[in-house]
């Protein structure tokens, strides 16, 4: 696991798919891609109410990623000195591998660029001292991005 | 690929303004970088805390889209041809000018009819039709909110703002045709699931689990159209074994009595054989609701747009509310804070340059319909007016960023009204069936592209806010001000021809001791640090009693009871269902379906239905089903198969369906309920005002693979 993990309160969330709307708008992801998911499952609680059963998936930035040894291009790594799970553009060729090994198929292909792309829990924004898109702006605060061994970072879900 | 990001965070540069994806107007943050758009958020600084719902977080998806309108559009060919020419902007403001002028010279200046849908920055709005001298500026709200407007205003003498939701502090919240969690307003949606969080309760009553059903402790599927049965039992129940807060009905109710005598017999077991809610569950309902009181908001409705008899439910809702006292109090309905409360002038104005026109509104309110409130008037009577030039010839509209012809039931019949119209505009971001069937078409800038007038939240901390221009418009699109300023210039009304939005935004703060620079750090200006609270010494009610009134006067006096006896509605006949829609989080009505990235979240809508329903017609999940109704139109969906919706209704999520050739996404998609509503401009509460959207019939079949 890297050092960050994006933890979803399932009491609060709604799932309005802002979630997915600000990773595509944030990462201009091309139509048809989505990098992360929020799914609901309709259920019925003892008492016969309906219930839904929430799953988010982003990229877990797995301890042990199956797609960093699947990668032959060496494209994709853990970074050192936080454990995210990147993609290098220069060296992938888009063969996929990563997303056949993946048990969450979290990789996704580019058709427009013939590489991959992935949930990297908004890199750039973390190396600037901000927070994944999806944390940021998730309509009820139930999106938090946790740091391990630390609290929460977010102050907001109060 | 790793970036310098300290330089990257230099160049990213902050700009605060509103959201303009719904209704709600939320305070947003952009990230600018270049120029360019790379992320919105809600404002940081608000109580929204960076938070933004998929529909604004999918805003500069207008900015890019291809179907996007360029350059004003004047029709060649017929109404709703496709026709059009692009023309400059000179030549369409001349064109819609000498146009007006000509209706105002034979008909007078009455004969201009506008449409928008309300909201913070109507101010300019109305002080351009107050400028031409015409009484009939109307907004959406027939469709929306008017039932729940005139059922506060029976009771308290105020419209449905004078009173706030403190959900945050709620300790059970109701919700009766108000689907929170999918109707997104974000500051409630939070300030909800706050109260959730610490334990508070929620109920939500309707004729399908919604999402909010599914966070909710009680969840009471009750038949359609049956809602006004449930709430008099509840009354019934209250007063019955005394479990209303005695001190404030003694101190603040008229005409109790009355009251208690009309429930006597609308007993929970009478409830049960109308609304299939077991009279046991209403008489735990009712004691839980007395338990949390006074902090209980039984939520009277956003849109209520639904039955013949909605006024009642909302009117009914406000008395339960008001029987356990959570008018006025904390985790209740508190009363609304405006400028003044704290010690402030309000902004000036713009509908003040201009005198009130004298004339009679075309559509009744205030005069023929005395208990309807004259403000925005009921669009469907007015364009009743257009056709039948009764009280007198309506001959050119006016529509702004407002969809009548999918929003109001049955196009068809509305087209025909229209028909008797010499000039028909819209004023547009995008694409819709009104703009498609106008002569002029004038491209609103997205409100990316937009400032706008100065605008006033009221709540417990009233606030000015600002909406600017994240980037400059791409193409020949303008702001509603430079749209109205222009016009008003050719029309002759001087003291609205403002040429720059500065002199607009010191006009309006001339009185505040706010100045626009104030605006910079967050975008909002509060006018007070802490919070308004009225204590019950200062409540006031703007009845003639002073009071909460029972028996309305002004509704009695037009013939209509305040306190309706409950009447049956008609069971669908068979094969046949109650259509009934809703929204869902991913869109707002119409205006979104077309737009890329929401277009690809949802592309259609599918067809609730109740599985012993769809069973007996061999109906699976998933399977293609035909709905049509008795005016030949019909259409084809997927059927959502499911036990938690009433028998008796098919549901959908409404504004799909477009017959828009220009929306190249949304033509064609999914099925528009609204065109399955024969007759429906005719079909409303006449005590609210509102259209009775939920009065239709249609049949569902299984198309055979």
């Amino acid at each position: 696991m890297s050092r960050y993990r994006i933890k979803l309160d399932k009491d609060r969330c709604i799932v309005c798919h802002s979630c997915e709307v600000l990773c595509k708008v944030k990462n201009e992801t091309p139509e048809g891609i989505s990098l992360n998911q929020i799914m609901a499952e309709p259920q019925v609680s003892e008492e016969g109410y309906p219930r839904l059963k929430i799953k988010y998936q982003p990229c877990l930035h797995c301890k042990k990623p199956e797609c960093v040894p699947a990668c032959p291009t060496g494209a994709l790594y853990i970074r050192e000195k936080d454990g995210l799970v990147l993609v290098k553009d220069e060296l992938c060729d888009g063969c996929m591998e990563c997303l056949e090994a993946c048990p969450w198929s979290v990789p996704r292909f580019n058709e427009q660029t013939g590489k991959m792309i992935k949930c990297d829990f908004c890199v750039d924004r973390i190396d600037s001292g901000l927070e994944p898109a999806c944390v940021t702006a998730c309509t009820t605060h139930a999106l938090r991005f946790v740091e391990a061994k630390q609290k929460s970072t977010a102050k907001k879900a109060a | 690929m790793l970036i310098n990001n300290m330089e990257d965070i230099m160049t990213i540069e902050k700009k605060f303004s509103v959201c303009g994806m719904c209704t709600v107007r939320c305070p947003i943050q952009v990230d600018m970088k270049e120029g360019d758009i790379k992320f919105i958020q809600g404002n940081p600084h608000s109580p929204l805390k960076g938070a933004l719902c998929a529909r604004g977080a999918a805003g500069p998806g207008l900015i890019n889209d291809p179907d996007r309108i360029r350059t004003p559009l004047i029709r060649e060919g017929e109404r709703g041809q496709g026709k059009w020419r692009q023309s400059s902007w000179d030549e369409a403001l001349d064109y819609v000018a000498d146009k007006l002028k000509t209706v105002i010279k034979e008909y007078g200046s009455r004969s201009i009819l506008w449409s928008d849908r309300g909201g913070p920055f109507r101010d300019l709005h109305q002080a351009f039709m107050k400028g031409i001298g015409s009484p009939n500026y109307c907004n959406h709200d027939a469709t929306c909110a008017r039932n729940v407007q005139h059922a506060a205003m029976s009771l308290f003498g105020f419209g449905r703002k004078g009173v706030l939701y403190d959900l945050k502090n709620a300790r059970h919240v109701v919700l009766q045709t108000r689907n929170i969690f999918e109707a997104i307003n974000v500051k409630e949606v939070i300030d909800l699931l706050d109260s959730l969080g610490n334990g508070g309760k929620m109920t939500v009553i309707d004729v399908r689990a919604n999402v909010s059903a599914a966070k909710a402790n009680r969840f009471l599927l009750i038949k359609p159209g049956a809602d006004y049965a449930l709430n008099l039992a509840v009354i019934h129940e209250l007063i019955d074994k005394k479990l209303y807060d005695a001190d404030f009905v003694q101190k603040w109710f008229k005409d109790f009595q009355e009251l208690e005598n009309f429930v006597r017999d609308y007993t929970p077991d009478w409830a049960e054989g109308k609304t299939e809610i077991k009279a046991q569950e209403i008489r735990n309902f009712a004691a839980d609701l007395a338990a949390a009181s006074p902090s209980v908001i039984w939520h009277p409705g956003w849109m209520n747009a639904r039955y013949t008899d909605s006024f009642y439910v909302s009117r009914t809702i406000y008395i339960i509310n008001s029987l356990l006292g959570s008018i006025g109090a904390k985790g209740g309905l508190p009363f609304m804070a405006k400028p003044g409360d704290c010690g402030r002038k309000g902004l000036k104005a713009l509908a003040g340059l201009f005198p009130k026109p004298e004339d009679k509104r075309a559509d009744g309110a205030g005069w023929k319909h005395k208990h309807i409130d004259p403000g925005p008037g009921l669009l469907h009577l007015a364009f009743k007016a257009i056709e039948s030039s009764d009280p007198y010839p309506v001959k050119a509209y006016i529509s702004y960023r407002h969809d009548p012809l999918m929003a109001f039931p049955d196009p068809e019949a509305q087209k025909k009204m229209l028909e008797k119209l010499d000039l028909m505009v819209s004023v547009t971001f995008s694409w819709s069936a009104t703009a498609w069937h106008s002569d002029v078409v004038l491209p609103l800038s997205p409100y990316l592209e937009r400032e706008s007038i100065i605008a006033t939240k009221n709540g417990l901390k009233p606030h000015f806010f600002i909406r600017q221009r994240a980037i400059e418009p791409r193409y020949e699109n303008r702001s509603d001000w430079e749209i109205l300023c222009s016009l008003a210039k050719r029309l002759g009304l001087e003291a609205m021809a403002f040429d720059s939005i500065e002199d607009i935004w010191k006009f309006q703060l001339q009185d505040t001791g706010v100045s626009i620079e104030d605006f910079d750090a967050t975008g909002l200006v509060p006018l007070t640090d802490k919070q308004i609270n009225f204590d019950e010494d200062k409540f006031q009610f703007k009845t003639e009693s002073g009071k909460i009134e029972i028996l309305a006067p002004k509704w009695e006096n037009s013939g209509i009871p305040s306190l309706k006896p409950y009447e049956d509605k008609p069971d669908p006949g068979p094969g046949l269902f109650r259509i009934t829609f809703g929204r869902c989080g991913v869109h707002t009505q119409g205006h979104t379906i077309n737009n890329p990235i929401l277009y690809e979240q949802m592309s259609e809508n599918v067809l609730w239905i109740n599985t012993d329903k769809a069973s007996e017609m061999g109906i699976a999940e998933g399977d293609m089903v035909r709905v049509s109704s008795n005016n030949g139109y019909s259409g084809k969906l997927k059927a959502h198969v499911t036990s938690f919706i009433h028998p008796q209704a098919v549901f959908m999520v409404h504004g799909f369906g477009s017959e828009v050739p220009a929306e190249t996404r949304a033509f064609k998609k999914g099925v528009a309920d609204f065109r399955l509503m024969k007759g429906g401009m005719d079909i409303w509460d006449r005590a609210g005002g509102g259209v009775a959207l939920q009065e239709h019939f249609v049949k569902v079949e299984k198309i055979q693979a």
